[in-house]
């Protein structure tokens, strides 16, 4: 049980039972929309970005443990950041969860708990589902981002 | 070294006095194993069966000393191919009730089938206004294929709803049939839910509306007894790795009369009699629809398959399955949360499932880690899942190869996954 004890750790049960942004932001300026075929997880991603700092993010959807945790931290991490920021923790995010690189708190924060996820291979597109979601809603792009 | 059609009986089980799974389980290398330190509970058996050491041995011996191409060469090697292949095509006449060997059509699947029946009949007899019936049911291989004809064609696809337990609404599919309707394609057994559909009344009424009937069999012929002569369908389809033969096999039944009428589906070597540039003959049925080589080694060792499911008897498989399935689904109900979808009165092996507040996906990788195989997912029939209101569901699939405990080990497995959650 030990891995499966790394992979759902207590933050990760609680941000899927009471996941925060999960609402809707009527006046967003950036959105996109992001699909898992493998598992039928869908989110719907709402940004407001102000210059280049996101002022809001919200998210709804429905999807797995991970994926709704992953969502809901990213919305938490996000706040305040500029896009440059963002970018650059999607890419130290991208590399934990692929086991490329050790988790490293001070440039992720909370989000080092999804250390997890590199022994679990097929649940990688869960926790990458709503940062994909998210890049595309900053590139503007418009087609729903599938993870396969 | 024995010619291929001889071959049989490297399976030290003998069912002849009665059906003891212990026994049976030691034919079946790939369940020996451990997985995640845990002896592997595999029941994803909807999704793909595993093999006997006798379909196993099959493609062996064919790769180490009867490599050859059919229907072709004048040496032994092409002789003994040719043989153990249309052996094949017997047994699985035989397996299938059919009446002739040239009604039996090697495809790569059930899908492969389908498509066939949709692209050559359908394209040769379906004309704009009129309509293809199919049900709610049905996996996507039995959607696609009839979505395409109807696209290409102007005729229109007719879906015979079902009900919250699971099963096709006769009087809505009955009342669906009329004089446009060209054909009908249901399913023979669910594969994400298990219902059996009383498809012999459902042929009958196609017949009585002068449209030809396709039962897809994919999920029927690893489970019970199919007679195509007395269900009286026109066309019939199975794939063999879900009767524990090899992947890129399958069987298209067809009516000789039909197969007959029918245009080519491709054309190639094998399905031609005479080719100049000015005419081509087709060879007869069942070549006709069979153009370039075949998965020579993977139909030779579904022969094999069908030998095992003979000398096991289909009566004595279902027997054990329905016992398992039973158990299956009184153990299942006492477990916290957990509902399952699709409660026909007449079901195959299959429990699809969903838990409270646990999506599929997290319960499937905290069983994998119990080394339970279970399916999670959309079981590529999406409109199921859409009349269910739910994105997905666990499914767990049984074989005559599982046991009570491996029942029992699942619902340990389940326990432990209400438990991390909660």
């Amino acid at each position: 049980m030990s891995d499966l004890r790394e992979l759902y750790q207590q933050v990760i049960l609680d941000h899927h039972k009471r996941p925060k942004n999960f609402r809707r932001i009527d006046e967003a300026n950036h959105t996109a929309q992001g699909f898992n075929p493998l598992c039928g997880d869908k989110i719907s991603l709402y940004l407001v970005l102000d210059g280049d700092v996101v002022r809001d993010v919200a998210f709804e959807g429905s999807g797995c443990a991970i994926s709704t945790a992953s969502a809901s931290m990213m919305t938490e991490a996000l706040k305040g950041k500029k896009v440059e920021e963002i970018e650059a923790i999607f890419h130290v995010f991208h590399e934990l969860v692929m086991g490329n690189t050790e988790p490293d708190p001070d440039s992720l924060g909370k989000l080092a708990v999804f250390a997890g996820v590199r022994e679990f291979p097929l649940r990688v597109k869960c926790a990458t589902l709503a940062w994909h979601t998210m890049m595309a809603a900053l590139q503007g792009k418009t087609e729903t981002v599938a993870t396969e | 070294m024995k010619g291929l059609s001889q071959a049989a009986g490297t399976d030290r089980h003998v069912p002849v006095s009665g059906f003891d799974v212990h026994t049976i389980r030691r034919d079946f290398p790939a369940l020996q194993q451990l997985v995640h330190g845990k002896p592997l509970v595999y029941l994803d058996n909807a999704a793909t069966t595993q093999k006997p050491q006798s379909v196993i041995d099959a493609l062996v011996r064919f790769y180490t000393a009867d490599c050859a191409n059919i229907h072709r060469g004048v040496h032994e090697l092409s002789e003994r191919a040719t043989r153990a292949y249309e052996g094949t095509r017997s047994r699985i006449r035989k397996f299938l009730g059919a009446a002739e060997d040239r009604e039996i059509i090697f495809v790569r699947g059930a899908t492969e089938g389908i498509n066939l029946v949709a692209q050559s009949f359908g394209r040769s007899k379906v004309r704009l206004g009129d309509e293809v019936v199919i049900s709610a049911l049905e996996h996507h291989s039995n959607i696609v294929p009839w979505q395409i004809l109807c696209q290409e064609t102007g005729a229109r696809l007719r879906v015979a709803p079902i009900d919250r337990r699971g099963e096709i609404i006769m009087e809505e599919y009955f009342g669906l049939l009329g004089p446009r309707t060209r054909l009908v394609a249901l399913s023979h057994v669910s594969n994400a839910l298990g219902t059996v559909n009383t498809v012999g009344p459902m042929i009958q009424a196609a017949h009585a509306h002068g449209a030809v009937a396709l039962i897809d069999g994919a999920q029927a012929v690893p489970h019970m007894r199919v007679d195509v002569r007395a269900l009286d369908c026109d066309f019939y389809v199975l794939s063999g790795h879900k009767m524990y033969g090899p992947t890129g096999v399958g069987i298209l039944y067809g009516k000789a009369r039909l197969l007959e009428e029918m245009p080519p589906y491709q054309g190639g070597g094998d399905m031609i009699s005479s080719v100049t540039f000015e005419k081509t003959l087709y060879n007869r049925i069942p070549y006709k629809f069979e153009a370039g080589t075949p998965n020579i080694a993977a139909g030779i060792a579904l022969g094999a398959a069908a030998d095992y499911l003979e000398r096991t008897g289909m009566e004595a498989i279902a027997a054990h399955e329905n016992d398992l399935l039973r158990h299956a689904t009184e153990s299942l109900a006492a477990v916290k949360g957990l509902q399952i979808l699709g409660t026909a009165g007449e079901k195959a092996g299959v429990l699809s499932f969903t838990l409270d507040g646990i999506h599929p996906h997290d319960v499937g990788t905290i069983l994998d880690r119990e080394g339970i195989a279970i399916r999670t997912g959309h079981h590529c029939a999406q409109p199921v899942m859409d009349f269910y209101g739910v994105p997905a569901t666990a499914r767990a699939s049984l074989s005559f190869y599982n046991t009570r405990e491996e029942i029992d080990a699942l619902v340990r497995g389940l326990h432990k996954v209400v438990e991390v959650f909660h």
